[in-house]
């Protein structure tokens, strides 16, 4: 446990969400769940952030948007798809403008289902990827290639 | 044995001022929390954040932007070191704007659209809490006969007993100083969404840690201010440094952001009339 997991922050981007799933990542922000208690906090801005979750499917017209997010965040960092959409495109994966789930662009780190997945699963997916915050920060600093990438489902 | 204290006080400022600055920084924000209904993060929070922001990578547009923002954080240190061992109180000022300008130059250097916006909203916050500043030193000197701080500090009598006026027009611009609603501009702390982070916006990893910590300096140093207000009695003097924080945290959480134009037409309109009508009356009196 290193101070990466105490002060996770956070970037959102609602990639073609239908504004459910948005709409349980902000409740976790709200006294109910009031996730700053376990230091996260959501900055809205790359640099700045830790963790960057995602909502709803890639489509062609977000596709560089989303590269160019990821490409502004320091590392180590993760990726956690929320919701169904996110993880695989749900039913909008047929539609034509549709790529798919978030890991058809990016390796996404947590998956988090549910159609909403519920503020619970997300602040769950959240804290399961600062273990892989903290081994990501482990490989880099040690460079070790052995210890492999590992995705985990909330 | 002057200078055997001195050299104590200069090392209790350079260690204790950011452990201080951390510890009040987490307490505004659990007080924050509370008074919005949350249980809110840890007391240490701040230390487990900037620890977390050594660990990561530096990103940056030029290289030289880090530079700024490492003078900054030396000047503010400086400007503390000539405070805490009884300095000029002059000097201290003069040394905390060149500390401010060094991070509005980091804000331009970083040429993002957000922190330059940001940088110049922080000029105009120097413009609106400056004046105000310099009255308070004016202020002090006219009472005290010196603007070196052992000296002011050393005066029998409590200062704000003959500064009233000028401690208000001080409390009125330490909001601005804080970077807290309503004035807080510059860094866009609350509303973040809105000009992202200002100034800060394209800092990342180690150099936002010193940003950060050297706010925690800066907070230290301007609650020496209020102190010096009370300095004849030191336990009131820490009670009085603590409460001024607590309306800050108050004021923070209660008033809506305020535009540009509002914050320095007011806090000009509060030296004019605090600030310079009690230098009046005691120039008056005496
Ligand atoms: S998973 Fe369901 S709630 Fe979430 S974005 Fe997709 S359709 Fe909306």
């Amino acid at each position: 446990m290193s101070y990466l997991s105490k002060s996770p922050w956070i970037i959102h981007y609602d990639a073609s969400s239908c504004n459910g799933c948005d709409i349980e990542v902000l409740a976790c922000l709200t006294p109910l769940y009031d996730v700053e208690r376990f230091g996260i906090l959501n900055t809205g801005n790359p640099k700045h952030a830790d963790i960057f979750l995602i909502t709803g499917s890639v489509n062609e017209q977000n596709k560089a948007v989303i590269l160019n997010i990821y490409n502004q965040m320091p590392k180590p960092n993760v990726i956690v798809a929320i919701g169904i959409c996110a993880t695989s495109g749900c039913v909008f994966r047929e539609c034509y403008n549709v790529i798919g789930g978030v890991d058809k662009l990016l390796p996404v780190d947590v998956y988090v289902p549910g159609c909403a997945a519920r503020p619970e699963s997300i602040i769950d997916g959240v804290v399961k990827s600062l273990a892989i915050l903290e081994s990501k920060h482990l490989k880099m600093t040690s460079g070790n290639e052995a210890t492999q990438e590992i995705s985990k489902v909330a | 044995m002057v200078t055997v204290n001195r050299v104590l006080l200069l090392f209790a400022f350079l260690v204790g001022a950011p452990l201080l600055g951390g510890l009040l920084m987490g307490i505004d924000r659990k007080i924050s929390a509370r008074l919005q209904g949350r249980f809110g993060p840890p007391i240490l929070q701040p230390f487990y954040d900037v620890g977390k922001l050594f660990l990561k990578q530096t990103l940056v547009v030029r290289r030289s932007q880090n530079m700024f923002i490492v003078f900054f954080l030396v000047f503010v240190i400086v400007t503390g070191a000539i405070f805490f061992v009884g300095g000029d109180l002059l000097l201290v000022i003069f040394a905390l704007t060149l500390a401010g300008i060094f991070f509005v130059l980091a804000g331009y250097k970083s040429s993002s659209p957000y922190s330059f916006i940001g940088a110049q909203r922080e000029l105009l916050q120097m413009l609106a809490y400056e004046p105000m500043i310099i009255l308070a030193a004016i202020g002090m000197y006219m009472v005290t006969k010196s603007f070196s701080v052992a000296a002011i500090i050393a005066h029998p009598t409590a200062l704000i007993t003959t500064l009233p006026g000028i401690f208000l027009g001080f409390l009125y611009i330490l909001t601005i100083k804080f970077r807290k609603s309503p004035f807080d501009l510059s860094l866009s702390h609350h509303a973040h969404q809105e000009i992202v982070r200002g100034i800060a916006t394209e800092f990342s990893g180690p150099t936002l840690a010193l940003i950060e910590i050297a706010h925690w300096y800066e907070n230290v140093i301007l609650l020496g201010f209020i102190y010096l207000f009370f300095a004849n009695d030191p336990i009131l003097a820490a009670l009085a440094a603590a409460l001024v924080y607590f309306l800050e945290i108050i004021i923070d959480n209660t008033f809506a952001r305020a535009k540009w134009q509002l914050m320095v037409k007011s806090s000009w309109i509060v030296t004019l009339v605090l600030g310079m009508g009690n230098l009046l009356i005691l120039s008056f009196v005496r």
